[in-house]
């Protein structure tokens, strides 16, 4: 894993990477969103509101799983300095913050014709709420790091103390039992949701994940091209 | 009130942010790693 951490190695795995799960990605999404709007049933009390699930699970897992790919990209700054984490964590923060931003915003959809609100502040959407802030704040922390030439540590410090709000959102639905309905999956518990439609969202839950992961190695690639330039520039102006 | 108008409200969310992100994403890279492929070539 360490050795991956060279740029000229992760590009080599990058490049061919990129496409690929940028094309598995759309396929296997328009797949399961084809399947959720027109093949599985209307839900007995939600009717076709329910169809919102589709994209509102992935869109949490992602926002989740975005911040907690920071954490262990701030691990690896700072224990072993490696030098490719503080350009993942720069990259992995406006997806995350999208994908963070699209949960809130599909959840008060889903809310308004299911709950009959937009919004309230219930544990579940108060805590996501604060992970989308603090993708704001990392962006803008990452940025201001950056732009001084320093090595990222303070970003990855506030990586690893904003991963506390993740078991947060996770237990919420638990802890606080206000609107937000609790756990219909769980890794051991299997689904309360019925199978006719169920099925749509694995396919959603992996495609979603795999655009997830292409566009951050595009951010990844961005950047390691941009630093070229700027080091090439530098050295020409110097001679 | 309509259910599939709030069904259809959040595809489009979704969509129109997901190629947004993909677009920009596809883009800047180009322009980064033809820049830096033309900046090596001087």
């Amino acid at each position: 894993m360490h050795g991956y951490a060279n740029p000229a190695r992760f590009l080599k795995i990058a490049r061919p990477a990129t496409g690929w799960l940028l094309g598995i990605g759309v396929l296997l999404m328009l797949a399961g969103v084809c399947g959720g709007l027109a093949v599985t049933p209307p839900d007995y009390l939600q009717g076709e509101t329910v169809r919102i699930l589709y994209i509102h699970v992935p869109s949490a897992w992602l926002g989740m799983a975005g911040w907690a790919s920071i954490a262990a990209a701030s691990i690896s700054q700072i224990v072993w300095r490696h030098p490719l984490a503080a350009v993942a964590g720069r990259a992995l923060a406006p997806v995350g913050a999208t994908f963070a931003a699209l949960c809130l915003a599909t959840g008060s959809i889903w809310g308004r014709p299911t709950w009959g609100t937009w919004w309230e502040w219930d544990g579940r959407l108060t805590s996501m709420l604060i992970l989308f802030f603090l993708y704001l704040g990392y962006i803008a922390l990452a940025s201001a790091e950056r732009e001084r030439g320093g090595d990222g540590r303070m970003a990855a410090l506030f990586g690893l103390v904003g991963a506390v709000n993740l078991p947060i959102i996770h237990y919420s639905v638990l802890w606080w039992r206000t609107l937000h309905q609790g756990q219909s999956i769980s890794l051991s518990g299997g689904s309360s949701i019925a199978s006719e439609l169920l099925w749509p969202l694995p396919l959603t839950m992996v495609g979603f994940t795999a655009i997830f992961a292409a566009v951050v190695l595009m951010r990844m690639r961005t950047e390691l091209a941009r630093t070229k330039l700027e080091a090439r520039l530098r050295r020409s102006a110097a001679e | 009130m309509n259910q599939w108008s709030f069904v259809i409200a959040a595809y489009l969310l979704v969509g129109l942010a997901m190629a947004g992100l993909v677009g920009l994403s596809v883009l800047a890279m180009r322009r980064a790693e033809a820049d830096a492929e033309a900046a090596k070539r001087r």
